[in-house]
This record gives C-alpha cells, sequence and structure tokens, in this order.
C-alpha cells in the first residue's frame, strides 16, 4: 500500500521535537480532562485511554489527524444518531446497555469465492488495531473529530475474495427490538442497511471501527463493529454490523429508502450541494459551546486529496 | 380580617403566579446557559426548547375558550391574553436563536433560507402574523378595533397550522411527536366546528321527528 503524508498537515504544524513532546504532554492530560476540544496541535502518541471503558491493547499508533482537537469522551457518547434506540440523541447512551455485543460474528457473502462468518474475538485478534482521528461531519450540519480505533475494511474483505463481479459492498445492522428498543417502532425500514461502491470499500481512509478513545467501541457508537468512512455523512458509517455482502448491483440504502431526495447513494460532504432542507455549506462543532461559531465545511469533509479520484467525471449534484 | 376580592385575587395572586409559571421553560434555559449545561449542542437545544414551548402555549391559548364551554369557568378566558404573549415571547426567542446563533447574522443566507426552504418559510410567516396579534394585544386596541379585532385574531389558526406543519416538516424521519402537536390541534379545530354541526344536525333531527 502506498502511504502518502495525509495533506491536512500543514508545514506551520510540524514543531521541532522539545516544544512537541512538552506539548503532547499536556494535550494527552487535557484530553483525559475532557477538555481537547478546547486545544489545537498535533498529537501523534496514543490518546489517553478515557478511563471508563475496556482498554485494547497494542494499539498502532498512525498520524492520520494528527493536529486536529478531539471532541471529548462524554460528547462522543452521549450525542448519537442510532435509531434502533430511538431518534432523540441522548437515547443510544440511555439504552444500548441492553445491547449484547458478545458473541457476536459477522457473515459475509455475495459475490466472492470464500463466503463465510468472522467471530469479534478473531477480527480483534487477526487485524492489527489502529488509532485513526477522524473529522466526523453529520449530514445534520454538525461534526466531531473522534480518535477511532480500527482496522482498514479492505483488508477483512479480502480474506473473502471477491469476484469481478463484486462491484458494490452491502451492510446490514442487527435486527433484534428486544435488544434495541427503537427497532419496536418503524421509523425506519430495519435492518438498517448501508453500502459502499467496491473501491470506496476499499480505500485505505475506510475502516471498520472497533473502538474509540483506546478503548472497545462503546455501544452507543456501534459496538462491537462499525464502518467508518471519513469523508461520507455520518449516517453511510453503519453500526453494529452482523453481515457484509458482495453485490453485483447498487445496493438499496435506509436513508435512501426514506428520503430518496435528501440522502443518496454516495452522501459525500460537500459543501455545495445542500440538503433540501438546509445548507451544508458550514457546520457546528460539537463542544463548541452556544455561542460558538460554525465553521466552512471542507469538500469531502478535508479528504479531497485522498478521494476526489473516486469521483472524477461523475456529477455530485446528481449522485448526491 | 382582610379579605380578598375576587378581582383582587385575579390581579395580585392568580395572574402573576400563572405569568412566574409560563417564564418558568425560560428560566430553566436561561440557567442551563448560564453554566453551561445545554448538552453537546446547545444551539439544537434552544431552538428546540423554544419551539416546543412557542407551539405548547399556542395550543394552550386555543384550548382556553373550548375549556370554558366545557366547564363554565368564564375566569379561563382572563388568562387568555397572557398565555398568547407567551406564545409571542417563546417564538421570537425561537426565530432569534435561528437567526442569531444558527444564521449567525448572515443575511444573505437568512433570505435565501426563508425563500427557498418550505418549512422555514412556514416558520416565519407565523412569526410574522404573531406581530400584529401582539401588538393589538393590548386593551385599548381591542376597542380601537372593534369588531375587526376578532377578525385580525382569527389569524391565531393560521400561525397554529403553519407552526404545526412547519414542525412536521422539519423531522427527519420520526413523526411521532408533530403529529401528537398536529392532533392536538386539529382536536381543539373540530370542537370549534363542532357546536354548528350540532346545531344543524339536531335541527334537522327535530324536524325530521316533527314529521
Amino acid at each position: 500500500m502506498l502511504i502518502k503524508r495525509p495533506s491536512d498537515i500543514k508545514p506551520s504544524e510540524i514543531t521541532d521535537p522539545e516544544t512537541y513532546a512538552k506539548r503532547r504532554e499536556f494535550l494527552k492530560a487535557a484530553a483525559a480532562l475532557g477538555v481537547g476540544g478546547l486545544i489545537g496541535g498535533p498529537v501523534s502518541a496514543l490518546v489517553t485511554p478515557s478511563g471508563q471503558g475496556v482498554p485494547m491493547r497494542g494499539l498502532v499508533d498512525t498520524t492520520h489527524g494528527d493536529g486536529l482537537a478531539l471532541t471529548s469522551y462524554d460528547d462522543i457518547t452521549s450525542y448519537n444518531n442510532f435509531y434502533e434506540f430511538g431518534t432523540g440523541k441522548e437515547d443510544p447512551a440511555r439504552y444500548a446497555h441492553q445491547l449484547k455485543t458478545r458473541p457476536w460474528s459477522v457473515v459475509v457473502d455475495g459475490e466472492c469465492e470464500a463466503p463465510g462468518t468472522i467471530d469479534i474475538e478473531e477480527i480483534l485478534k487477526r487485524f492489527p488495531q489502529e488509532e485513526r482521528i477522524y473529522r466526523l461531519r453529520c449530514v445534520e450540519a454538525w461534526a466531531m473529530v473522534v480518535p477511532w480505533v480500527g482496522f482498514p475494511l479492505s483488508s477483512l474483505l479480502s480474506r473473502f475474495k471477491p469476484t469481478s463481479k463484486a462491484k458494490y459492498v452491502a451492510f446490514e445492522t442487527l435486527v433484534d427490538p428486544q435488544q434495541m428498543p427503537g427497532q419496536k417502532r418503524a421509523v425506519l425500514d430495519w435492518p438498517y442497511r448501508e453500502g459502499l461502491r467496491m473501491d470506496e470499500a476499499m480505500h485505505p481512509l475506510t475502516i471498520l471501527g472497533t473502538g474509540l478513545y483506546g478503548e472497545l467501541m462503546p455501544n452507543q457508537n456501534g459496538a462491537p463493529l462499525r464502518l467508518v468512512v471519513p469523508w461520507k455523512y455520518g449516517f453511510k458509517s453503519i453500526k453494529s454490523i452482523v453481515r457484509i455482502s458482495f453485490t453485483f448491483n447498487q445496493p438499496t440504502t435506509t436513508w435512501w429508502e426514506s428520503a430518496p431526495h435528501e440522502y443518496g447513494f454516495y452522501a459525500n460532504v460537500n459543501p455545495e450541494v445542500d440538503h433540501p432542507r438546509w445548507s451544508q455549506a458550514r457546520h457546528r462543532m460539537i463542544g463548541e459551546g452556544l455561542f460558538s461559531r460554525k465553521h466552512p465545511t471542507l469538500m469531502f469533509n478535508g479528504y479531497a486529496d485522498q478521494v476526489a479520484d473516486l469521483y472524477r467525471g461523475m456529477d455530485l449534484t446528481k449522485f448526491y | 380580617m382582610f379579605v380578598f376580592s375576587a378581582d383582587a385575587w385575579m390581579r395580585f395572586v392568580a395572574k402573576p403566579l400563572i405569568f412566574l409559571v409560563c417564564l418558568v421553560p425560560f428560566g430553566l434555559l436561561f440557567y442551563g446557559a448560564l453554566i453551561g449545561d445545554l448538552g453537546p449542542n446547545p444551539v439544537e437545544r434552544v431552538t428546540d426548547i423554544t419551539g416546543q414551548w412557542g407551539l405548547r402555549f399556542l395550543l394552550l391559548t386555543l384550548a382556553i375558550s373550548p375549556m370554558r364551554r366545557l366547564t363554565g369557568w368564564i375566569w379561563l378566558l382572563r388568562f387568555r391574553r397572557m398565555l398568547g404573549l407567551f406564545v409571542f415571547f417563546y417564538i421570537s426567542l425561537h426565530f432569534l436563536t435561528w437567526l442569531w446563533l444558527d444564521q449567525e447574522l448572515i443575511w444573505g443566507n437568512v433570505i435565501a433560507d426563508i425563500a427557498k426552504r418550505p418549512f422555514v418559510t412556514f416558520g416565519f410567516a407565523a412569526w410574522l402574523l404573531l406581530l400584529p396579534l401582539t401588538v393589538t394585544s393590548t386593551r385599548g386596541m381591542m376597542r380601537r378595533l372593534g369588531r375587526n379585532w376578532q377578525r385580525l385574531h382569527r389569524a391565531i389558526y393560521a400561525i397554529a397550522i403553519l407552526g404545526v406543519l412547519h414542525y412536521i416538516w422539519l423531522v427527519k424521519a420520526d413523526l411521532l411527536q408533530p403529529l401528537i402537536y398536529a392532533s392536538v390541534l386539529a382536536s381543539l379545530l373540530l370542537v370549534r366546528w363542532k357546536p354548528q354541526w350540532l346545531r344543524r344536525s339536531t335541527q334537522a333531527n327535530s324536524l325530521a321527528n316533527a314529521r
């Protein structure tokens, strides 16, 4: 794999080693206190765990997201869209403890030579777990910066040997109204389904998330396994995955089904293409307070250098 | 022993008390803002709470006259103006939150949003319609406008319908909350029309019986 230096590091952000070390200690302490959102600057060591979850050992540090100020653990875990637990932002934190994440396995099937099932413990053991700090931009015009733990989706997909007919990858969330009380109401057509084009799925930025803040994924954030596609609106990053299928045709996706003119299959973050009911040009950073200014939204959520090629020649107002 | 007259009781105890009760949602928001406890997305929280309370006070205002008819308590009418003014208070807070904290007073965007997005258009129209009602809420204005006052204040029905549509339109998928408001509004509108139907149907019945 070709590793390019991420374009989101400006030369001005590269500091001399001594200052850097001092600042790193400070930032780690700040992140632990949950005030990380207030301070910018590069953090390259692993993020300090929140102390509220199950710590993950042997994590691999990466440069992804160096220089981004983290959203606090409390905000990341208490402000969620996860309709399986209710449509309120606080509902997932309130009800997600009912979800049993062990045992958990994922079925992989469809257009591949070696369909099968893979257990979450095997996933955690077999794939080196990396820390990647990504921006998360919700379609509702708010954003966070999350220190995810995960591994490239491509490394899981290739194990199942997709055939040449595999043009897309479809994902499904668990359906169990006993564990997911929000599914007792037909707010959406359960199971929640999402999909990616094959090249999007194989892209090195696309990961399967297994944790955040150095700890196993909290239930409300999509435990035990979720998708993270940082250049797309948050709803693409499907949570609590139980099935992954290679398909020839473009899969139907839940939000597209619910409101096709509002939530497209691609759902790339794009400040120039408005949601029919609100502008996508700016967003609010979670944790910045009542009187904070909004921030301009970047094309592909700031990952244009890495992903714009995937969409060359496409009319992004049509394929929103 | 000093005894309050019914009028003094109303003026010096009941009304101030209800006034303070109506201010409680605002007080909680204000306190939350002071101590920074409005959740991870405070602007969204303030917008939501002020909008919801505006709608609740609106429905409460509309409920006064059917409730009076049901219970025979004429004194209920004496709270109607205050409740109506609280509609204006909460909806104005809602509007200002949107204008200042959400749109950040970027006028080009404000105008574009009102023009382009029907749910914003509806909400803005409802707030505009509240202005003349608020201005003409005084006793002097009532006297001056005479019969036209009542005609003008029928705009409250349009405002309620616009407000509920505004809410239905803005939610993403879960229509439960706005549909609760919609059904309360529908029943309040129905009980207003019902006497006429009743009158007509009872008339028809008695005619039929007479034959």
